[in-house]
């Protein structure tokens, strides 16, 4: 007989996690399957890096034990690969060819590494970062290497550049953007946080890419656009992710880039939601739905798809995906929240920026008809929690604007303090 | 049924920025005076002051935001757990507070987070100003969320009634070995007695008159005693059976000494037929024997000190409670279950109408919050060994006008009448401190025998 769920969770990260969360908040009892393709409790693909270099202990990063899943009664199913998904069957396939029937499915099956087209990169050994599997072995890999080659400056990226330097390996970064973290931060914050990779030996190559490789022994040899070789005993290949979203071919679920969902996380087919890494869902600085990709995004929509799915009377929509990030590198730290005043409309915008190179301190503050659109900051203090919920909530800072611009972190705490009370 | 938690409160008023409870923080944390490192963080606000710090929240979103399994809710403390040799700096955490509750220490170079200083709060210890408060109520919550409620299910009182609340936490710590008596009021009229052969408690209860409580308990009291049982007899009345109609049974058990608890649910008045007037009315107070028109302004005497009176009986224990202040409350509940063992004890416990006061419904807790905090009510207990002392001693009471202001049934009343309020009111205090003031006499005891 088919295996059956009242509520089947796909996936088993960050999304996933707080879908569950929230579905036992208001349903104690409802039968739960979730299932991951990992054979491991769950864990963070944000943590990766700091497995490669050994600041995390593999078997002390999970983020459930075996004590929860039993307690909170879910069936928690480890390497089960969705094959296919049948939506009007209301079942999935898995790889080993076994069938699991649902009531209502989440899809919260994150995105994988997105491998560029690159002659001779199909024939090489390289790494990619995204299981606990590929941390370790990244891991395992680093005594036996003197050189590395990461490809892709994002996030990802730069944390395994920084991770494979402590580790005493040699460093170059290729990215194509003209900047490092592109996206989050603007040239003068990203120039900074070049300098401080520059002056611990990283080689960064901005604004350029890989024309070909080939072998090298174990590693291999990349040719940039420009003619310049590099050598490697090891490659990286970190140049984004994209949603994994291959099983749902001809399920009749609607994707884009990602799974297409409402504000309540739930796909144009009525008993399926989706949410995190691969959910595409509406801005919160347009209608237009984006892939935010972020993991306190992915809390929060687990946290809605899981209420919704449980029939939660507090459901409340979604907010929209507000891009912000939190970024460590060498001791020092970046954050931004928000957008810049490049993606907004111009009247009403005032920016404020406050920069002191010689103390790698930087600090920019956008702001739209006096409410906070984006704050950025390296090595500058404030809560991005707190800037986060002001843009959500659209606080007019009112009187209170000069302080703001001022002491940003005084003054929205006392702000917040005050809406709270 | 999920447990609760201490809890850190912050009174915004009180606060003069004296930044005490920062020093005394980053002191127990760190050795060093150094503000940075304090988990509490307070800044300015205006004129005044507004805080950031780690609310241990039920649900945290810092927890659900940690890639690296170093947060934790702990179910036991309720804190959130921070766990440095799991956290890899990532800051995430810090996206999902919206509190500035745990914040990056540029310093130590991680996050910092209030840990309640395991139950002792040392920024609370260095609060003069009395803007901190370490909330314990907790314990009142866990310890009576596991006794059995022993009335049932639905009982009928009004909307945002404390006496429901006052009655089931009683019972709950009294226990099942009792005997209820609850004459005409509104705690049988809500449904405590029952219907159709049926009680409303799971404990045997009966409704006297009015008159007969205390002498009808005095004798199932000694009739259980001499079939050797030990159970407690318990009255639940109101103030209009306790002062008026029934105080002749009541005083004469309180001057024998029978082995009675006698708690009485002050609401001022005779509120379940009506709203009449009662001994406890308060001056001016409307009630609707006490009409507000042209020439009549509400009651025109003042309310008789019936816990005072109880003392002047020399009872082994009297106290006066709130449920704007349930951790006092249970103390003097503790003690009044055994004082009624071997003596006679009464509990005055102080419940706002919201009916018959004429006050929005989900006010009930800051009224009595507010009668206590003007000087209205004061709390205190007594004993014969002890004499009376105070309990919650409030040294900078509120303006009286903040108490009448939220109750309909002072609406009308002219500044003369407040005058007259604010002297009763003086008055009262000076003689419950003069009270205090004289020592207790050991020999009670004595003196009945």
């Amino acid at each position: 007989m088919m295996q059956h769920a009242h509520y089947l969770i796909v996936g088993a990260s960050h999304a996933a996690l707080s879908a569950l969360h929230a579905i036992r908040l208001h349903d104690a009892e409802g039968d739960v399957t979730l299932l991951t393709r990992d054979d491991s409790l769950p864990y963070s693909p944000t943590v990766l890096p700091y497995v490669v270099s050994g600041r995390s202990d593999p078997g002390r990063v999970f983020l459930r034990d075996e004590g929860y899943f039993s307690e909170h009664k879910v069936n928690y199913l480890r390497g089960a690969k969705v094959q296919k998904l049948n939506s009007g069957e209301s079942a999935v396939e898995l790889a080993d060819g076994s069938k699991i029937g649902f009531d209502k499915l989440l899809l919260a099956t994150g995105a994988a590494p997105m491998l560029p087209a690159i002659p001779g990169l199909a024939g090489l050994k390289f790494h990619v970062l995204r299981t606990l599997a590929d941390a370790v072995s990244l891991r395992e890999a680093l005594p036996r290497i003197k050189r590395a080659l990461v490809l892709g400056g994002g996030l990802i990226g730069m944390h395994a550049a920084e991770n494979l330097a402590k580790g005493g390996v040699e460093v170059s970064v290729v990215e194509m953007q003209p900047h490092v973290l592109a996206g989050y931060f603007d040239a003068e914050a990203s120039g900074m946080i070049e300098a401080v990779f520059a002056a611990k030996g990283v080689r960064l190559l901005l604004g350029t890419s890989v024309a070909a490789f080939t072998p090298n022994g174990e590693g291999c040899r990349a040719k940039l656009a420009d003619g310049t070789e590099i050598d490697a005993d090891l490659l990286l290949v970190a140049t984004g992710v994209a949603p994994v979203t291959d099983f749902l071919d001809g399920s009749g679920v609607e994707t884009e880039r990602g799974v297409l969902v409402d504000e309540h996380m739930r796909t144009n087919v009525a008993n399926i939601w989706a949410a995190g890494d691969v959910a595409q869902a509406r801005g919160f600085y347009s209608s237009e739905r984006i892939i935010n990709g972020i993991l306190p995004d992915a809390v929060d929509q687990g946290r809605i798809a899981g209420m919704a799915m449980a029939e939660d009377p507090g459901t409340h929509d979604y907010a929209g995906g507000v891009p912000l990030n939190t970024y460590s590198f060498f001791g020092q730290h970046a954050v931004s929240v928000g957008v810049h005043e490049g993606a907004l409309e111009a009247s009403g915008v005032e920016v404020k920026k406050q920069v002191d190179a010689a103390h790698n301190h930087y600090l920019k503050i956008v702001l739209k008809d006096r409410r906070l659109a984006g704050i950025f900051g390296v090595n500058a203090a404030f809560d991005p929690g707190i800037m986060w919920e002001l843009i959500l909530r659209g606080i007019d800072l009112g009187d209170e604007k000069l302080a703001f611009l001022r002491s940003p972190q005084d003054t929205a705490r006392a702000l917040m303090s005050k809406n709270w009370r | 049924m999920g447990a609760a938690y201490e809890t850190i409160h912050f009174k915004a008023e009180a606060c003069d920025g004296c930044n005490d409870c920062m020093t005394a923080c980053a002191m127990a944390k760190t050795q060093t005076e150094e503000h940075l490192h304090s988990r509490i963080q307070i800044v300015p606000s205006g004129e005044g002051f507004e805080l950031a710090i780690c609310r241990q929240c039920g649900d945290p979103k810092c927890v659900l935001n940690c890639p690296a399994a170093a947060l934790s809710k702990n179910a036991g403390s309720g804190v959130v757990d921070w766990d440095g040799s799991k956290c890899v700096n990532c800051l995430l955490c810090t996206v999902g507070c919206a509190y500035g509750g745990i914040a990056y220490d540029s310093i130590a170079s991680h996050v910092i987070k209030c840990d309640m200083c395991e139950g002792a709060p040392a920024c609370v210890q260095a609060c003069t100003p009395g803007a901190l408060k370490h909330i314990t109520t907790a314990r009142i919550y866990n310890e009576a969320g596991k006794l059995e409620d022993l009335f049932a299910p639905g009982l009928s009182g009004c909307q945002g009634c404390n006496t429901e609340l006052i009655m089931r936490h009683a019972l709950r710590r009294i226990g099942p070995d009792v005997v209820v008596a609850t004459p005409p009021g509104c705690i049988p009229g809500m449904g405590s007695v029952g219907y159709n052969g049926l009680t409303g408690t799971k404990v045997p209860v009966f409704h006297p008159l009015l008159t007969n409580t205390a002498s009808m308990l005095a004798g199932v009291r000694r009739q259980y005693k001499r079939a050797g049982r030990d159970v407690l007899a318990v009255a639940l009345a109101g103030d209009g059976g306790t002062a008026d109609v029934g105080f002749q049974s009541l005083s004469g058990a309180a001057e024998r000494g029978e082995e009675i608890l006698y708690i009485c649910v002050d609401n001022e008045g005779y509120m379940n037929t009506g709203m009449q007037r009662s001994g406890c009315t308060p001056y001016g107070a409307w009630t609707s024997t006490t009409p507000v028109g042209e020439r009549a302004h509400g009651k025109t005497q003042d309310a008789k000190n019936l816990p005072l009176l109880m003392v002047m009986h020399n009872c082994d224990f009297v106290a006066t409670a709130s449920t704007a202040f349930m951790e006092d409350l249970y103390d003097k509940l503790d003690r009044a279950i055994v004082a009624a063992k071997t003596g006679f004890a009464y509990l005055h416990i102080y419940s706002p109408c919201t009916t018959g006061w004429r006050f929005p419904s989900d006010q009930n807790v800051e009224v009595a919050r507010k009668a206590v905090e003007t000087n209205f009510v004061l709390l205190w207990e007594f004993n014969p060994a002890d004499g009376l002392q105070f309990t919650h001693p409030v040294e900078n009471a509120r303006p009286i006008d903040e108490y009448l202001e939220v109750l309909g049934k002072y609406r009308h009343l002219d500044p003369d009448q407040v005058a007259h309020i604010e002297r009763s009111l003086a008055n009262n205090l000076a003689r419950i401190r003069g009270f205090a003031a004289a020592e207790g006499t050991a020999s009670a005891e004595a003196g009945r025998a």
